[in-house]
């Protein structure tokens, strides 16, 4: 599975057992008007970990953050490529 | 400030104004929020709108003899301990249906003209600690207690906001601060998501800035942040790492950016100027109203601005984190820290609370609800790291037989029985837990990433 596949399938799974609604999916919705809230990416950002191996907000030298989705996505791809 | 003025007193001639979503109020120029006469009284303050809040404390402050600060997300079946520790007899609350059963209610509204006057006491104000255990834990405070890190200094032009409520610790220090300065305040509101927030602090012009560390990732995260241009930066409530100071440095490059040690109990204990994480080692023992040191590891600390105490029984309390408030006037705040060449850097805290955005939670809490399954036969709450919350819950558990559903069936029950930040996001089964040689859960090990 591609990281993009890995990435929109946690936000799927995370906003239902967190009983929140995503009302947008796109490379351009905005991460805080995703229907998600801190916690909710808190719990994204650990499974990626799990899953992918690598924590791109903890491992980054630079300070960055995402501020779409389509920022999220590139993000992990770049730290796990 | 002299010990006996009280808030009615520091606002009067002020300009100031809070700045709530639905309009602005000057404190110095509005009579009567609350119709009663709440003379000597033992209020529970809980509204469901903050700047309603806001207006009761300014007028109760010096009428009542007690205040009970109640934060929104105090659960109703929490209430009858404190209101019978506290020895509430009147709610005072905008919304009725925040009423108590057998106790005197009264409607805080927004002012009607005219001032009120009402014979002087000396209010003790009564805070929540951030919330260890499910039942909150009141600590009293004296408004010259709460005030004493606040610089007596008039400035009209500022414009304080916040992302804490200042129904808490962080928030009230910042209505005081706005309050005494004769400088406004926008407040934040339950119906507002960050961005609509951050817009609003941007039109409203706001200059000093405050929230935790996760407030201000979540407000970097936000397109809306480019909107607000603070001179004043300040993190509190959980501790700030390297990357989140960085991270509002390069945003905000202008801006003096400081973070600021402080607790419910503790009272402020003291603010870092330089843009690093940790404290310089200097801070310990030197002069000034608080005093610090390092004990066994962790951070105590000794100053005019501790609680008196806590309210109501220890003896109902349990856990590791059972202790008196005070010993010789100090205060253990569980903060662990380590020495690294000239600085303090923080280590977590002892008895394994986890603080997730500044809300504490205690792992044998969470332990105990999932030990409540029939098909657990012993679990391990912990914190993981998190760079977004700075931890969130995970837990491990011992299965008492083979169940397909065993974690959905666990996962159910937490969300039933706790708040959002409490429930484990990550649950993991396990062949057995470490236990000591004393024959307790290890802690040691907790948490792969803890």
């Amino acid at each position: 599975m591609s990281v993009e596949t890995i990435v929109r399938a946690e936000f799927q799974t995370v906003a239902r057992e967190q009983e929140k609604t995503l009302t947008g999916v796109s490379d351009d919705t905005v991460l805080l008007e995703s229907g998600l809230d801190s916690l909710c990416f808190a719990i994204i950002v650990a499974r990626l970990e799990d899953q992918l191996g690598v924590d791109p907000f903890t491992a980054s030298e630079d300070v960055y953050f995402p501020v779409t989705l389509g920022d999220f996505i590139k993000f992990y791809q770049d730290a796990a490529g | 400030m002299p010990p006996a003025e009280t808030l009615r007193d520091a606002r009067l001639g002020s300009r100031a104004q809070l700045i709530g979503r639905r309009g602005r109020v000057n404190p110095a120029q509005t009579g009567r929020a609350i119709d009663a006469d709440l003379s000597g009284a033992h209020v529970l303050l809980r509204t469901s709108d903050q700047m309603h809040a806001a207006l009761a404390l300014i007028e109760l402050d010096g009428v009542a003899a007690r205040i009970v600060i109640c934060p929104p997300d105090v659960k109703p079946q929490h209430l009858p301990p404190v209101i019978r520790q506290a020895g509430v007899d009147v709610v005072v609350s905008d919304d009725p249906a925040l009423a108590v059963k057998g106790l005197r209610f009264a409607a805080v509204h927004s002012p009607s003209p005219g001032e009120a006057v009402m014979p002087p006491h000396q209010t003790e104000w009564i805070l929540f600690t951030s919330g260890t255990t499910g039942a909150p834990r009141m600590v009293a405070h004296t408004l010259a207690g709460l005030t004493g890190a606040i610089q007596p200094a008039l400035s009209p032009d500022v414009v304080w906001g916040t992302f804490y409520d200042i129904r808490r610790y962080g928030g009230m220090q910042i209505l005081l601060r706005a309050l005494l300065g004769q400088a406004s305040l926008v407040l934040s509101d339950a119906h507002e998501d960050v961005a609509d927030f951050l817009v609003r602090l941007g039109a409203n012009g706001v200059t000093h800035l405050t929230g935790t560390p996760s407030h201000w990732r979540r407000a970097l995260m936000s397109p809306a942040h480019a909107v607000i241009h603070p001179r004043y930066v300040r993190l509190s409530g959980e501790i700030a790492d390297q990357a989140i100071l960085d991270g509002l440095k390069a945003r905000f490059p202008d801006a003096a950016i400081g973070h600021a040690y402080a607790s419910t109990e503790a009272g402020v204990g003291f603010e870092v100027t330089d843009g690093l994480e940790g404290f310089p080692s200097s801070f310990i023992a030197r002069p000034g109203a608080v005093e610090m040191k390092v004990e066994n590891g962790t951070l105590h600390i000794r100053s005019p601005r501790t609680a008196s105490e806590y309210v109501g029984g220890l003896a109902s309390e349990s856990g590791p984190t059972k202790k008196p408030l005070l010993t010789d006037g100090w205060v253990d705040t569980t903060d662990m820290v380590e020495l690294r060449g000239e600085r303090y850097h923080f280590a977590g805290r002892t008895g394994g609370i986890i603080n997730v955005g500044g809300l504490k939670i205690n792992p044998e809490e969470v332990e105990a609800v999932i030990n409540g399954h029939p098909g657990v036969r012993a679990s391990r709450v912990s914190g993981r790291k998190s760079p977004i919350t700075g931890s969130i819950v995970v837990a491990e558990i011992v299965a008492a037989n083979d169940n397909a559903t065993l974690k959905e069936e666990i996962l159910a029950l937490c969300r039933e029985k706790l708040p959002a930040f409490k429930v484990p996001a990550m649950l993991r089964f396990v062949p057995a837990l470490e236990l000591t040689a004393g024959g307790k859960l290890s802690r040691q090990e907790a948490g792969r990433h803890a």
